[in-house]
Parts: structure tokens; sequence; C-alpha cells
């Protein structure tokens, strides 16, 4: 019985006629424990798939269970961290955290939460931030926060929706180390949602890649066995790591080609054009600019 | 640096003057009933220079008009909030509510205080003495919600919804959700709707109490108009314009201080 289960997921959204299927068909299945990685390009609907997981969203048709119950609504037994980190403004980190708590644990005494998320706090490493507000901290240390909040709540699964994507590749790299040593101390079930293949496979046990949307599905889904602690100096000369990484690759390129999208958008260009003053343009010497209402369509193919 | 001090204090200054020389050319040419500058001052020194004074009813100093009416105002603006805040957020929230209140609201707001004030009167004619009061406080209240009521329903609408998404995710129940995330989120929206509000309560004292007569500096300028003493309506003019300036900086050092947060 496995503990998280999609069975033939699909979720479109806009009104009937004109309706994109974002995902169709999906099927995925996690081990307790176990760290996956979904792999997509962008606008793929991965963040639609994590929302499914959270109860965010429901699906149109087939069902997602964890631990066997149907998931309806979201829920403090998974621990979403959101790539735009998603704190509130007006509380510290500290707060934000509590907030949490609270929510997770009713019924402890305020002294054990608090030890609690003093706790989460020191595991990200952010004691000495512990007061300041969001506003107050780079992007790679309110996504930490972010992360502790999700912890705290002590959650049977975490979702990471691409909690990296917006730090540069530095803090990125850092952070995924720590996200790989408290997975470790932890061993909590994790969904990433990434839009980096190699992240996910030196994060993931497994890694799956998400078809090209619209009507994206899972491709087959790839085991990392490279022993962990894994060594990000090395990882890259691993033949393992290139030949999964080449077969990721190919996965989705090749997904791409077959599902070209093409988008068509409405160019509405300046509608003043530069002109000489020298000039009247009209015989009663009055200038006005020169006016052209044009549109214009153009069709984009993505390659 | 110094430069620009000085012309913040100069270029206002020579507006002043420009006014006040225009006012005393007035006066003395084709308005010959308008009082001159000096004039007014003279007729109105006793009132500036022993602002708390009490003469009479109707004849006090300027300062103790001011606080009969900011009094008013206090009452009146504080009843808006009490009732402006709660229905913009209902509207913010309910996409129902909105559809059964926005044109009514939409009718209503344009109305001037004028026109409310008789319905006020008409309304809490059986209270006797506190009548005019009560008429009063109605025509505060109901003309300076407007702005409270659309700015937090506008703000409310707008809170994002990652915060939202935080709220589902946490599980917070209603009310938590209404005091952790909503109301806060919503705050700088809700202080701009308190600041015009405020606005629109001082503008509306005056017609209210030179309507009722009530002692403060609108019924005190009617008042003078009748007794043409016409000095004292630009001292009144002037105190009303002083007293609005100082409530509209007041509300936005307040406002300044929930944007950052």
């Amino acid at each position: 019985m496995p503990f998280l289960a999609l069975q033939g997921v699909s979720k479109g959204f806009g009104p009937p006629q004109r309706r994109t299927d974002v995902l169709r068909d999906v099927n995925l299945s996690l081990e307790k424990g176990e760290f996956v990685a979904i792999v997509g390009f962008s606008g793929s609907g991965k963040t639609t798939l994590l929302n499914l997981i959270a109860g965010l969203t429901r699906p149109d048709s087939g069902g997602v269970t964890l631990n066997d119950l149907e998931i309806t609504s979201p829920g403090p037994d998974r621990g979403v961290v959101f790539q735009n980190y998603s704190l509130l403004p007006w509380l510290t980190v500290t707060e934000n955290i509590r907030l949490a708590v609270d929510q997770a644990f009713p019924n402890w005494s305020a002294a054990r939460k608090e030890q609690h998320v003093e706790q989460h706090i020191r595991k990200v490493n952010l004691l000495p931030a512990r007061d300041r507000k969001p506003a107050q901290l780079s992007g790679g240390m309110r996504q930490r926060v972010s992360l502790a909040r999700a912890l705290a709540m002590d959650p049977q699964i975490l979702l990471l929706d691409e909690p990296l994507g917006a730090l540069d590749a530095l803090t990125r790299a850092t952070l995924q180390d720590e996200i790989s040593r408290i997975w470790q101390e932890n061993q909590k079930t994790v969904v990433l949602i990434t839009n980096d293949p190699d992240e996910g496979i030196y994060l993931a046990d497994r890694i799956i890649p998400l078809t090209a949307g619209p009507n994206a599905t899972l491709g087959p889904s790839i085991r990392v066995a490279i022993p962990r602690p894994r060594d990000r100096r090395t990882l890259n000369h691993d033949p393992q790591f290139k030949a999964i990484r080449r077969q990721v690759f190919d996965f989705m390129l090749s997904s791409r080609s077959e599902n070209r999208v093409a988008i068509t958008r409405k160019l509405i260009l300046p509608d003043i054009e530069p002109e000489d003053l020298e000039q009247a343009r009209y015989p009663q010497g009055r200038r006005t600019p020169l006016r052209r209402h044009e549109i214009k369509r153009e069709t984009v193919e993505m390659p | 640096m110094k430069r620009f001090r000085l012309d913040a204090l100069i270029l206002p200054l020579i507006g002043f003057a420009l006014v006040i020389a225009a006012w005393y050319v007035s006066s003395a040419t084709w308005a010959k009933e308008l009082p001159s500058p000096s004039k007014t001052w003279e007729a109105s020194r006793d009132y500036v220079l022993k602002p708390f004074e009490k003469r009479g009813e109707m004849d006090q100093g300027i300062l103790r008009f001011t606080w009969y009416s900011l009094q008013l105002v206090a009452k009146g603006y504080f009843l808006a909030l009490v009732i402006g805040t709660p229905i913009g957020f209902l509207l913010g929230l309910s996409a129902t509510f909105t559809r059964i209140f926005d044109p009514i609201i939409q009718i209503l707001r344009p109305v001037s205080p004028l026109a409310w004030l008789p319905l006020g009167l008409v309304l809490f004619m059986g209270a006797g003495k506190s009548a005019s009061e009560l008429g009063a406080l109605f025509t505060i209240a109901i003309c300076s919600m407007w702005p409270t009521v659309l700015n937090t329903a506008v703000g409310v609408r707008a809170v994002p919804q990652d915060y939202l998404n935080v709220a589902r995710v946490l599980k917070l129940s209603r009310t938590k959700t209404l005091f952790k995330v909503l109301i806060p989120a919503t705050l700088p929206y809700m202080f701009t709707g308190f600041r015009l509000s405020l606005g629109i309560a001082w503008l509306v004292i005056v017609a209210a109490e030179m309507l009722t007569g009530r002692p403060g500096v609108g019924g005190f300028l009617w008042q003078e108009y009748n007794a043409l003493v016409y000095e004292h309506i630009i001292l009144c003019i002037l105190t009303i314009g002083f007293v609005g300036f100082g409530l509209d900086r007041l509300m936005s050092v307040i406002e300044g201080r929930f944007k950052t947060g």
C-alpha cells in the first residue's frame, strides 16, 4: 500500500468552451520516507500538481490519497513550502513559525511550543534573525523560515514547490545542502517540485519528469541510487549522475517536440510616430501626432 | 540643502502674501462689504488671544468652539468607522453581498450632507432636546462612512492569494484567518479610508452646525453672518482650514506607520 497515491488525476482550468487541460491522467505513488523530485518545464503544471497533493485544488477526475485517506482539503499533515515564501510580512520569524505550531499542536503548553519553535529556527540556522520581519531577510533566509514553518508542524509529508527557484546559484546550493541534511535527519516523505534536473538528482531518491504542457503527465520514474551523503563536487563526474541526467533531459526534450505549443498574442503597436516638426502636415499649420491604430497578431511557436 | 530649506519656507509664504494682497485689494475696491485683513484681525483678536473664554452661548473663544466641533466630529467619525469597516469587510469577502448592496451604496454615496441633515432631524424628532445632536451625528456618520467602506472592500479583495493559501494550509479557523491574515493585510487600505473619512467628517460638521445652530465653529460662522459681523466669517473659515489640515496631517502620520508594517 503506497503512502501517497495519485490515480488517474486530471485537472483543467477555464470555462468549458476555452478549457485548458493542465494535467491528464497523472499516476504517482510514494513510499513512506521517500524523497521524490518532479522535474518539469515552467508552465507545465508542476504547481497545479503540488496544489492537488496539498489539497488547495481538487482534481476534475481521479483521486489523491494519503495513508489511504482521500485528500479533500489542506491540512497540517502536509507541510507546504511555496515558491514565493508566503510568509506573513507583519509577523516576525518567530511569530510566523509560532502561528503554524499553534495550529498543529493546540494542546501543547506555551513553554513547549516556544521551545519547539526555537528548535526549528535553530535547525535552519536563523537564531540571530528570529525577531526580524520577512522584509528584513534575504530571499534565502525567507525560504529557510518557510521551510522551518513547514517542518515545525511535524507533517507526514513535506511538499516543496520550487522552493529555490527564485534564489541565486550560490544560495541555492547552500539551501540544497541544508534540505539534504534536514531530510537525512528527519527521514520525512518529501515531494520536491523543481525545474532543475540537477537539483532533483542531487536531492532525491527518485526523479520523475513531467511532460511539457498542456495535457502534461508524468514520465517514467528514474531511481537515483547514488549513495548518501552525496558530494556536490564529485557528483558532476559520477557516471550514474550523468546517465540519469541524460535520461531526464532526453525524455523532457522529446516530450516537448511532440507537444509543440503555439501562442497567439495580440500586439498593440505604440500609437505615436516620431515626426518632423519643421513640416506642417496640414494646410492650417496645425500639427497632430500621426496615429496608427494598428493591431497585429503574431504567432510564436515554442521550439 | 540650505537653499532647499529656505525655499520650503519662503515659497509658501509668498503664496500666503499673494492671497492676502488679493484679499486686501478686493476689500478696498469691488467688494466693499468684505472686511480687510487688518479689520478682520481687529475684530477677531479677542477670540484668538483668549481662545477658551466663554462670554455667552454663541460668544466664545475660537478654540472653545473648535473643541465643541471636534467632540461632535469624533463621535460621528467613530460611528462611521464602527459601521463602515465591517460593511467594507463584508463587501470585500462576499460577492453576493456586493451584488446586493453595491448599487445602493453607489447611489447614496454622492448625496450631500445638506440633504442628509433634514432627514436626520426628522429621524430623531422624538428624541427631544438631543434631536439636533443625534441628527448631526447621523449626518456625519452616513456621509463620512463611504471612503472607509470602499477602501476596506478594495483592501480585502487585494489580499494576496499567497496569504490565503497559507491560512488554508495551516487550517486557520475563520476568526483566526480574519484576525491573523485578513485584517493585518488590509490595514494599509483601511487607514487610507479612515483618513479620507475624517476629512469628510470635518467638512460635514460645519454644514451640520450651520443648519442646527449648535455652538461650534460652523454654528458661530452662521450666527455671525446673520449678525452682520463678517470679520468672524473669515476667522471661522481660517480656523476650519487649519484644523482640517492638522487632522489630515495627523492621519497621514498614523497611516504611514501602518504602511511600513
